[in-house]
């Protein structure tokens, strides 16, 4: 187990300086000088020289790339914002907890609400509560998540006011958001659990379990839960990355002040630091995650152990 | 014997529908998957005849009627420059289903043709391939596309691009899985066996027997494709005012949805019909398509 866990983590670290070299080389691509950028359209030419052979401009791509990789991992350094001039990473940092904040919440929801009605719906197959379900599941994951979120603008701020319609700092102000966020990963956590659940309920070992007179509660809720919950983990861990990165339209909406917001400005101003140590920030904290999902599967589904000894 | 007599026929009947019509007779036992089929065709007819249909032009302005709200002469309303509603609905369809489709076709070429190099040859070849792909699927797909956009400039062509590009990997490794497991089968040897090229398996072997799982991906595809172009829209990085898309719609209508929803209320409600239509057909050509489930 702890050589699988520590090939897991070494093979991280070549994807993530591939991501790395695909975002530095998308925006080293990008039209426009970034000594330009910073210093304004009035700089002097000398000024707009000497700011690119103090930030290494002229340099070769690759020294450029080699760099940034170095400052990154040593100095946890990835560059400094072109419009607020302070460092990517504290900006980031300060704007983080906010994006996990949200998409936590979302998960939560996603998993309280979507695993019952998966259940349910599975027991209660082509009854009315799994018709309705499955319809519901169906329009959540068709429901663009900007347009969602104004509905419930429009309902509970604007026509109802019960709730604030922008900010993060209560937990008045967190439920719109999160709900909004919540949608598309609570039909699919509800999907996956259903079909995943319809395929367990009719295996052998829970004809079995029936047969030796177990109570029902008993069969659905250990025999068949445990086994029908695998795919649900890897689809939760899936969701929980998608969720961070789907904080991008929901935090611009609700103007919730995360990496979302923060790299939507960014983009605009065209401050490309931002925007790079944005995306590498997010896919890296995916990866993570991704890699924890896959980490916990191994431990929580016994033949998947029993394979790695 | 009766009984009999009425089977025979009924089954060498079935045996002579070839295998789409095959395919389409089980898809037209799904009425969810018929709806979506009808809605699709709905929007592909507003898409081609648009001209015809829009009953105004979707970007003249006409200060004289701003803002107003469902008549009979503007049946959805008009926006804040009183355009009509409908008509850049209609006109919209147009640039969505586009984007939609070339996107997919972008990821399919290219990350079909990844992935069928890859399952074919294996070897040192597959792996760096797929380790690229490694590479881009830890980036979230939406992510991926902003940046790209963000990298490109926003334009109609380079959201395709983007969207396109983005889902690359996910062809990639359907199409990688289905060749894998077809590569072993003896019809396979036996073309190689009577001097077919490389090539030739792959195109005229191998792809057409892995269709199935890509046809349900590019369905559902296209349904995605199309909700990352709105929400880049959405956040201004995709088709630029005026020109009429749905997501820039609800864009320009969200500072207004205090007192005009209506302008808010219609572009979402398209969005949301064209993706759950795309959804249905796509889970009912997964179930037509599925050898398990077929009779």
């Amino acid at each position: 187990m702890l050589r699988y866990i520590l090939r897991r983590v070494l093979f991280l670290i070549p994807v993530l300086i591939g991501v790395a070299f695909c975002v530095f080389t998308l925006l080293y691509l990008t039209p426009g000088d970034p000594a330009r950028m910073v210093l304004g359209d009035l700089a002097t030419d000398e000024a707009i020289k000497e700011f690119r052979d103090k930030e290494g401009l002229n340099d070769p791509f690759l020294v450029q790339f080699g760099n940034y990789i170095y400052k990154a991992v040593v100095h946890g350094d990835i560059g400094r914002s072109y419009s607020t001039k302070r460092p990517v990473m504290k900006e980031i940092m300060t704007a983080f907890p906010y994006t996990l904040k949200l998409s936590a919440f979302a998960m939560i929801i996603a998993i309280i609400i979507g695993i019952p009605c998966g259940i349910i719906s599975a027991i209660k197959q082509y009854s009315w509560f799994d018709t309705i379900t499955m319809i519901f599941a169906m329009i959540g994951l068709s429901m663009p998540v900007f347009w969602l979120g104004l509905l419930l603008i429009l309902l509970f701020a604007v026509n109802l006011r019960w709730l604030p319609s922008s900010g993060f700092s209560s937990f008045k102000a967190m439920i719109l958001p999160s709900a909004a966020l919540a949608a598309q990963s609570i039909s699919m956590v509800t999907r996956m659990t259903r079909s995943s659940m319809l395929e367990v309920i009719r295996a052998d070992y829970i004809r079995t379990a029936r047969s030796k007179g177990q109570k029902e509660s008993i069969v659905i809720g250990v025999h068949a839960l445990r086994n029908a919950l695998i795919p649900v983990v890897t689809l939760c861990g899936l969701q929980f990355g998608h969720l961070l990165s789907g904080a991008i339209l929901t935090e611009s909406i609700f103007a919730v002040p995360g990496v979302g917001r923060l790299m939507v400005n960014a983009i605009m101003s065209r401050d490309y630091p931002m925007v790079q140590g944005g995306v590498l920030f997010v896919a890296v904290t995916f990866s993570i995650v991704n890699l924890l999902v896959d980490l916990l599967y191994a431990y929580i589904d016994p033949r998947i152990k029993a394979e790695l000894k | 014997m009766n009984n009999n007599e009425k089977i025979v026929p009924e089954l060498t009947k079935r045996r002579h529908r070839g295998p789409f019509m095959e395919v389409m007779f089980r898809l037209a036992k799904s009425p969810l998957a018929m709806f979506g089929l009808a809605i699709i065709g709905l929007l592909v007819f507003c898409a081609i005849f648009a001209e015809v249909i829009a009953p105004y032009s979707p970007i003249k302005q006409d200060l004289m009627h701003m803002f107003e709200t469902p008549s009979s002469e503007h049946w959805l309303g008009t926006d804040e420059f009183g355009r009509d509603i409908l008509s850049r609905l209609i006109y919209g369809a147009r640039v969505s289903l586009q984007v939609g489709f070339i996107a997919v076709g972008i990821a399919l070429v290219i990350g079909g043709m990844l992935g069928a190099v890859s399952g074919y040859y294996s070897g040192w070849l597959d792996n760096s391939i797929m380790r690229v792909m490694d590479v881009l699927l830890s980036i979230p797909q939406t992510l991926l596309a902003i940046a790209i956009v963000a990298a490109l400039g926003p334009s109609l062509m380079n959201l395709m691009i983007a969207v396109g590009i983005s889902a690359v990997p996910t062809y990639a490794r359907i199409v990688r899985g289905s060749v894998l497991s077809i590569r072993s089968m003896e019809f396979i040897e036996a073309a190689r066996a009577v001097g077919s090229s490389d090539l030739r398996v792959i195109l005229k072997h191998i792809l057409p027997n892995s269709m199935a799982p890509i046809i349900v991906q590019s369905t559902l595809g296209v349904a995605s494709a199309i909700l990352n172009a709105a929400g880049l829209s959405f956040i201004g990085l995709g088709i630029q005012p005026p020109n009429p898309e749905w997501g820039a719609m609800l864009s320009g209508g969200r500072q207004y949805i205090r007192d005009y929803p209506h302008m808010t209320l219609y572009p979402g409600l398209a969005i949301m019909f064209t993706i759950l239509a795309l959804n249905f057909l796509g889970d009912g050509l997964r179930d037509a398509l599925d050898p398990k489930l077929k009779r």
